[in-house]
């Protein structure tokens, strides 16, 4: 642009004028550009799924196989020992119900004892589902969050985030309950 | 304005699209690093300044343990390089917390003017290019960039409540508790063996992946990107530098940045580094594809780069911290993850 006016009288408006054609010329262009938009964007979801396969090549993962041996074994210690404590219950006079109430109550006290020595998600790291499905994994998810949002105050760290993991597991479980309940409901006019 | 084109010629210093040379060399002339246990049992351990017995370092939370990290690596560098803080015109820091609040924290009691940076894992290399710049362009004498990050302050910050069970896949990474501080001066001291003369900024980039747990692959597109832009700039190619070490790609990240780069022909194996695979050794501590946060990058720059550099074994080396431009909210709203990478040239003197 300088060399445009350069010995010019009269320069500074020349310039603008030029700039003003400068800046016409730059507004075309991205005009362009947005209409070339679709083309890019092909050339680049192109990229990005050939990039995506080479990751998926690349990347290591867990044998699933063996993940689900190690998690068909400790899920089945633990059923062993749940049962271990109802029939201990039944044996000591309890009814059913409440041999299962038991159950379900060591199994949580066991978990969150766990959480909070900080063995719980070494024991994870073998046992992956198999510790996770069970009641221990969701006792888990609620310790965890007590223990780690604790620091934010009772209000606001336990009380708001208690249940930022088990969250979804409680409101889904008790929608569905809810859904098979109506389900049974109904059922029963029938 | 318009009158004043002349005043606005392109500056000396501007190089290519996206670098920066230096006219005078920013010498790097102290640098500081403390890390936690885990980092001080891995293979680097000799060559931490301070390792922390305890990773809650004496305080209440993480947050506060990640802000004394910062606290720490600054007086250590301070010390150690004989200054005061008086003396320093600016602090550029920055950490992964939320509203960088471990920077925030842990630099307060300096009372050094603060610029507070954010480039996911990259802020190493965002935080040198700018102290780089700021000394370079004649704004001040002394600048101090420190970077920290934590492990357990990143898996809440990101991930779960550090005791919920769950499995890492092979691809993540482990993030490094630490924090690296360097000092950068426009004038040389004696027995100061390390410069910076020059840099290159790099883009956004996004190749579309969205698996937070494997963050090598998302930030590789970002260093092939920098690193290939930086070769263009400075005319150079990798076998000008002794070493091109990137952040925390990871073992993931490292093959597909070498696959990225060898499409463009450009053959890294020689001389090729990554931060995150040096500082832990898998094998022993578990830590699947290698350590990250801008912890790592930084804690192996002070205590591996440097003083490879200053040793004269290594005589010009590209530092490529990485990073990875996610937070809880854009991973759940189903945003991909994009990375970014900064380039520093740091030469021996």
């Amino acid at each position: 642009m300088n060399e445009l006016n350069n010995g010019i009288p009269g320069g500074p408006i020349l310039e603008q004028l030029a700039a003003a054609e400068d800046g016409r010329k730059v507004a075309k262009e991205n005009a362009a550009m947005k209409n070339k938009q679709p083309i890019m964007d092909r050339e680049t979801q192109e990229r990005n799924t050939e990039y995506q396969e080479l990751v998926k090549e690349v990347t290591p993962t867990h044998n699933l196989f063996l993940q689900m041996v190690k998690a068909f074994i400790s899920g089945g210690i633990i059923c062993m020992l749940g049962q271990f404590i109802i029939n201990r219950a039944l044996q000591m006079g309890a009814d059913e119900k409440t041999a299962g109430s038991w159950c379900a109550l060591l199994l949580i006290l066991l978990s969150v004892l766990l959480t909070g020595f900080n063995l719980f998600s070494r024991i994870t790291k073998f046992a992956g589902a198999g510790i996770l499905v069970p009641i221990t994994g969701f006792a888990n998810g609620v310790a965890s969050s007590a223990i780690e949002y604790q620091k934010e105050g009772q209000v606001f760290g336990i009380g708001c985030k208690i249940f930022t993991i088990a969250g979804p597991v409680i409101l889904y479980g008790l929608m569905s309950s809810w859904v098979l309940g109506c389900i049974y409901w109904l059922w029963t006019f029938l | 304005m318009n009158g004043n084109h002349e005043d606005r010629k392109v500056p000396a210093q501007a190089l290519g699209k996206q670098s920066i040379r230096f006219i005078n060399p920013v010498y790097c002339i102290g640098s500081a690093s403390v890390v936690g246990k885990k980092e001080g049992e891995g293979p680097l351990r000799d060559l931490f300044d301070v390792i922390l017995e305890d990773d809650m370092n004496g305080c209440n939370s993480w947050e506060e343990a990640e802000s004394t990290l910062q606290r720490d690596a600054v007086s250590t560098l301070l010390q150690k390089s004989e200054i005061r803080s008086e003396n320093v015109r600016y602090l550029f820091g920055g950490d992964l917390l939320g509203q960088s609040i471990a920077s925030t924290f842990g630099l307060l009691s300096f009372e050094i003017p603060y610029i507070g940076l954010y480039g996911a894992c990259s802020t190493c290399g965002l935080s040198l290019s700018m102290g780089s710049m700021a000394v370079a362009g004649g704004f001040a004498e002394n600048v101090i960039c420190v970077t920290s990050s934590h492990f357990a302050s990143a898996e809440k910050e990101f991930r779960f409540p550090l005791s919920y069970g769950n499995q890492r896949p092979l691809s993540a990474t482990w993030t490094v508790t630490g924090s690296g501080a360097f000092l950068l001066s426009s004038s040389k001291k004696t027995g100061v063996h390390a410069a910076i003369t020059g840099i290159t900024t790099g883009k956004i980039v996004d190749y579309g992946l969205k698996d937070s747990m494997n963050m090598g692959a998302c930030m590789a597109p970002a260093a092939a990107d920098t690193i290939l832009q930086h070769m263009k700039d400075f005319h150079a190619k990798p076998a000008d530098y002794d070493k091109i070490i990137t952040g925390d790609l990871g073992e993931v990240g490292k093959t597909a940045l070498q696959d990225l780069l060898l499409q463009k022909d450009i053959d890294l194996s020689e001389q090729y580094m990554d931060c995150g695979i040096e500082i832990f050794d898998d094998d022993t501590q578990d830590t699947h594809s290698g350590g990250s946060g801008c912890g790592c990058s930084a804690v192996v720059l002070s205590a591996l780069i440097l003083r490879q550099i200053e040793r004269g074994i290594w005589k010009k080396v590209l530092f490529v911290p990485t990073g990875a431009l996610l937070s809880k909210i854009s991973f759940n709203e189903g945003k991909s993850v994009p990375g970014i990478a900064h380039a520093v040239v740091i030469e021996s003197c």
